[in-house]
């Protein structure tokens, strides 16, 4: 079970009111998880990575066992303890803008 | 008894104001999409509680909303919230707005001038505009930046790009404006549904008259200092085109300094700007009645996006330009320094004639007397984007 905390308006456009809970098989990755979340919530499609490239929006991260992990490659494996869900994953809107 | 609703996009959410004939008073409701920058909202002519809006965000991207019950509820067209997802790849489709490469649509572009001078590539990163058809609420337009058209004829849930737009020839000349290349302008001729209006910051004016798969540039009459040929036919910074659907071809254009008429559709145009104090500005509008009355703010200047010496005045010309009265009764007249922008102006169809316009300090005015007088509906919104108004039975 992966979990994946969102950003607040994130949640809003999905309709969840807390983090979210996905099964992803083996590997588990950006890409496999990313794909599982836009599956379960299709809303999602197009604001966290581009609708065509799947690459992630530029004020958006990925963070997770207190590392950024938004610049390792979307097929690397994501630590174990996001894969066994003891962490979750951090998807995280930039500080920008005041 | 005739009701109006107010539809607004401001920087963080979208607000309803709606009120009897009268227009004296209002209800509120909002903020719809807290926190994003909500730059249009628009009702569908053919069905008023069919209403699109442009949710964008720097962060998350776009989104495009529907109501079908006049703005009390809201889905992202395609992905109504509790639907389960159904097997295979995710559909949402309704934020998808890819720029047409296919060799069937003859010369795609793949690059316009930047800030620098050279050339780059086309990428999405908003809508600005929706426009819904005249006579079919499932089919609407949307105005992007960098500049194109895309249309929906599902409710929008998917959106194809009117390619003919971008692919006529003079992309590579189209040029950001400070606030982007965006196509923001979108008029509909009720008389002709092969023919339409489009405006572009800064390309300038473009019209159709087969239904969007050939364009031409109108831009015939516009002269700017700030292109190296004042008299191009491509690069002036159009900021918005008016047009009373009445006398359609009639246009009304308020460019980055002129404002300017055209009586032959937009093939001719020349400058009405008169004797207004400035004639640098955004909106423009036209009297729902009198096809002859315009409305503009006018703003200081290209440097000092805000109205004239601290005084918040619509001028108005009940003799199609040329000779403008400012309109000032209920409207601040010292210390305002607030904007109005390109789509924050509009009019309803009651007699008398509504004007409303909304500031980038948050308020939205009405006049229900075609400008003589004017009131706040609300005053402390954030800076508004956009200001659309629905006549309803």
């Amino acid at each position: 079970m992966i979990r994946v905390i969102l950003p607040q308006h994130l949640r809003n456009l999905a309709h969840v009111d807390a983090e979210v809970t996905l099964d992803v098989e083996a590997p588990v990755t950006q890409r496999s998880v990313l794909d599982a979340l836009e599956a379960r919530y299709p809303m999602l499609r197009g604001a966290i990575r581009d609708h065509d490239t799947l690459e992630r929006r530029p004020f958006l991260r990925f963070f997770a066992c207190e590392e950024d992990l938004s610049h390792e490659p979307p097929d690397a494996p994501l630590p174990d303890a996001v894969a066994s869900g003891k962490e979750p994953f951090l998807v995280i809107g930039a500080i920008a803008g005041g | 008894m005739s009701k109006v609703r107010v539809l607004v996009g401001t920087r963080k959410g979208a607000f309803i104001l709606t009120s009897d004939g009268k227009r004296e008073k209002w209800d509120i409701s909002g903020p719809h999409f807290a926190g994003w920058e909500m730059y249009h909202l628009k009702g569908s002519p053919a069905d008023p509680n069919r209403i699109y809006a442009s949710q964008t965000s720097g962060w998350f991207g776009q989104i495009i909303q529907r109501s079908d019950d006049g703005g009390k509820t809201w889905v992202q067209p395609g992905t109504p919230p509790g639907e389960k997802p159904a097997p295979g790849p995710p559909k949402a489709a309704s934020n998808k707005f890819v720029y047409d490469v296919s060799p069937e649509t003859g010369k795609p572009l793949t690059t316009h001038q930047f800030y620098d001078g050279t050339q780059h590539p086309w990428e999405f990163k908003r809508v600005w505009h929706l426009e819904p058809s005249l006579t079919d609420p499932n089919t609407v337009y949307a105005g992007v930046e960098d500049a194109a058209i895309f249309r929906s004829t599902d409710g929008g849930e998917n959106w194809k790009e009117l390619p003919g737009l971008r692919g006529h020839g003079t992309g590579p000349k189209w040029q950001p404006g400070a606030g982007g290349m965006c196509l923001h302008t979108i008029i509909l001729d009720p008389s002709n549904p092969q023919r339409m209006w489009i405006a572009i910051s800064a390309a300038g004016a473009f019209r159709t008259d087969d239904g969007g798969k050939s364009w031409k540039p109108i831009n015939r009459g516009l002269r700017s200092q700030y292109i190296p040929d004042p008299n191009a036919e491509i690069g002036h910074c159009v900021h918005h085109v008016a047009m009373n659907p009445k006398r359609p071809g009639v246009l009304f254009m308020q460019k980055h300094w002129d404002v300017m008429r055209s009586d032959d559709a937009g093939d001719n145009w020349k400058e009405v700007s008169g004797n207004l104090p400035t004639d640098f500005g955004f909106v423009i509008d036209v009297h729902a009645h009198e096809p002859e009355t315009i409305y503009v703010v006018p703003i200081k200047s290209d440097s000092e996006h805000y109205v004239h010496e601290g005084k918040l005045r619509v001028f108005r010309s009940r003799s199609g330009g040329n000779e403008w009265e400012a309109l000032t009764k209920g409207l601040p007249q010292k210390d305002c320094y607030v904007n109005v922008l390109r789509d924050a102006m509009a009019v309803d169809s009651l007699d008398k004639c509504g004007i409303y316009f909304g500031t980038t300090g948050g308020q939205v005015y009405c006049s229900a007397d075609a400008g003589d007088s004017w009131n706040p509906i609300v005053r402390d919104l954030p800076a508004v984007l956009s200001v659309e108004v629905q006549t309803l039975a």
